[in-house]
């Protein structure tokens, strides 16, 4: 990976704004219910979204878990039509029927948020091999929760991605607490990326509060997994802010570990630091970039409160082809 | 005198290489993957060969990982690929049952993408126990987004996995363990058999039996019996479960009021009572009676020759259920 420029700095510190203000945003919608089912807000995790979409193409396939919002904001879709998905409308990405949990565009390589946990390296994990039975010079990137570290899903599909050398990055959203049980409890060893290394692939535990540092283990896995040398594991340690799910409490952790995280590890503020101390911004455009970033999710909420339901007429439309009937 | 060599006609699971075969001669997206398949050309010689003749990216030796199996041929079919699953046995899909009925089945609904998958395994009651035995149709006709196909000849294994392979849908295609050795004739490359057309293999005047897969042969034993003693019954083999052929089955209600629906799977909340349910629904005035089902009892399959066979329907309980139909 090049050294970091300007414009690049400018666009990471852009997204993590973005996807910030977008959940905090979305928060405050859902506990006024504008967002049918709930959600699993994201924030404190930007840089691990972050880091890793801007170190892989616009097309390579992701496919992701319940919490999932940044992920799917950092491959570049719009504010508006993620939002519009969580309110449920049709012009949201997956035309309000996925909802906050299942996002995607399967064509443009985003396979999915999912509701079951760990289920999503599986998807990803199949998307490579049809990557590699194809030919493409493409990569993807499975995402999982810590909680999703402890299903026998996820480990079948890392071996079957280690066997066969599987363009495949599995990228460990590890944001400490499995609903509301805490990693450390419930994961033997402890060390994942010791038990990733057990079935013979790159392993990494790595700072996932640190967009640079997650940008470049993604793009070196990236370069391995293009070059046919096979999957990459890596843990990104990270926090998340809020509840599992919205207005969520809970009695799993303390107030002093939360504001030790916000006031010591958070990936914005770290990251805008040393944007200014490379003199790529000043405070002055730090914040402007912010009422931008404002701007953009007021757009997006506008967007998304005037846009229609679907059509209750469609309930039983796509569900299958409809063709295997037909005579060939 | 010249004596005319009669060919040897293909075996049932011969038939399933001959469809996969020549779909994969005109379409190299199709591949295979599942366990034994290579070397052993799979536990009933369904894919003999093929590894040989098309090479190992065709078909690929999976570690015994049914989740990761499934979840690597769905996220493929995702991508672009059309690839088949073998399972070899239906009772080891439940390792995966998410990743089949969460999963496969729903990403087309909710994502608008297609799911070009086939999941082959033999289903149906031989020997083995409780743990190869299952008759699992009513799990997966049950679940939106799934097709079904249930083939109880070459002719029809043929025709229908290269309908499956043409189309664009996730297909169970469901072998009987115990047909897999009988002959008959197949069709050429340009033989289709559509899903949703049931076939009448045995006319009649007085009575139908509606059923499908290994219970076939059972039917048509019990319908030859009955011959004798002068009742006249058709015999409709479904073919697939889903799509299902709604037109045959009221076409038998009307035609004969006296209706026995068959299989091997445990009665309660089996295929046999949706079909039964929905043609007193639909034309119970034409019913001089009950619908009789014939099924199995509700008890796992036991390793005993004698009890497993005591579990599942004999021609004499089939031919006893048809009096019953007659007597009204």
């Amino acid at each position: 990976m090049t050294q970091l420029d300007k414009s690049t700095a400018i666009s990471l510190l852009r997204q993590m704004m973005l996807i910030r203000d977008f959940e905090e945003t979305a928060d405050k919608l859902c506990l006024r219910g504008k967002v049918p089912g709930g959600m699993h807000n994201s924030s404190g995790q930007e840089a691990v979204a972050v880091g890793t979409l801007s170190a892989i193409a616009r097309d390579d396939v992701i496919a992701t878990t319940h919490r999932s919002h940044h992920h799917t904001l950092a491959k570049g879709y719009s504010a508006k039509i993620v939002m519009a998905e969580l309110m449920t409308k049709s012009t949201g990405i997956s035309h309000g029927r996925g909802g906050s949990m299942h996002l995607a565009e399967v064509s443009l390589g985003h396979f999915g948020g999912n509701g079951i946990v760990g289920a999503g390296v599986g998807i990803a994990m199949g998307a490579a091999l049809g990557i590699q039975h194809i030919g493409d010079k493409k990569i993807a990137v499975g995402f999982v929760g810590d909680g999703g570290m402890n299903t026998g899903r996820t480990w079948e599909s890392i071996n079957m991605a280690a066997i066969w050398k599987l363009p495949l990055i599995i990228l460990v959203d590890n944001n400490q607490y499995a609903v509301e049980t805490f990693v450390g409890r419930v994961t033997g060893g402890g060390d994942l990326a010791k038990r990733a290394s057990g079935f013979g692939l790159p392993s990494y535990n790595i700072d996932g509060q640190d967009v640079l540092e997650v940008r470049k283990y993604v793009s070196e896995a990236r370069e391995r997994a293009l070059a046919g040398e096979g999957p990459t594991f890596i843990n990104a340690l990270t926090y998340r802010y809020y509840g599992h799910n919205v207005g969520e409490k809970g009695q799993y952790r303390t107030q002093e570990e939360i504001t030790q995280w916000r006031t010591t590890q958070d990936p914005i503020d770290k990251f805008i630091e040393k944007v200014i101390s490379l003199d790529f911004a000043t405070q002055v455009e730090v914040d402007q970039l912010r009422a931008s970033v404002r701007k953009e999710i007021e757009g997006a909420v506008e967007f998304a409160e005037a846009s229609p339901e679907p059509e209750i007429s469609t309930i039983t439309q796509g569900v299958d082809s409809g063709k295997l009937g037909v005579q060939l | 005198m010249t004596t005319a060599v009669k060919a040897i006609t293909p075996t049932y699971s011969e038939a399933f290489q001959s469809g996969v075969r020549e779909e994969m001669n005109r379409n190299e997206k199709i591949f295979i993957l599942g366990t034994d398949l290579v070397e052993r050309g799979g536990h009933f010689a369904q894919v003999k060969g093929i590894a040989q003749e098309f090479g190992l990216k065709q078909v690929r030796d999976a570690p015994i990982s049914e989740a990761a199996m499934i979840a690597a041929g769905m996220g493929a079919a995702m991508y672009g690929c059309h690839p088949i699953v073998d399972l070899n046995f239906i009772d080891f899909s439940l390792g995966a049952m998410d990743e089949i009925i969460n999963q496969a089945a729903k990403i087309r609904f909710m994502f608008d993408r297609p799911v070009p998958l086939v999941i082959r395994a033999t289903s149906g009651v031989a020997l083995g126990g409780a743990h190869h035995c299952n008759s699992l149709e009513s799990f997966f006709a049950h679940t939106a987004g799934l097709s079904l196909a249930v083939p109880s000849t070459p002719m029809d294994v043929k025709g229908l996995i290269k309908t499956a392979l043409r189309n664009e849908d996730p297909v169970i295609f469901l072998m009987h363990k115990k047909l897999s050795g009988i002959r008959g004739e197949i069709g050429d490359e340009n033989y289709f058999v559509p899903f949703g057309k049931a076939k009448t293999v045995k006319s009649g005047r007085d009575a139908a039996i509606i059923t499908y897969g290994y219970s076939v042969v059972s039917a048509t034993k019990a319908a030859q019996a009955l011959e004798a003693e002068g009742i006249s019954v058709e015999v409709i083999d479904l073919r697939t479960l889903y799509p299902i052929d709604q037109d045959a089955i009221d076409a038998a209600v009307t035609k004969y009021g006296r209706v026995v629906v068959l299989d091997e799977a445990p009665l309660f909340g089996s295929i046999t009572a949706e079909i039964a349910a929905t043609a007193s629904e639909r034309n119970f005035k034409s019913l001089k009676g009950p619908i009789v089902r014939v099924g199995a009892v509700r008890a796992p399959l036991s390793a005993n020759p004698s009890m497993s066979e005591a579990a599942i329907p004999s021609v004499d309980q089939i031919s006893s259920a048809v009096k019953q139909v007659m007597s009204y």
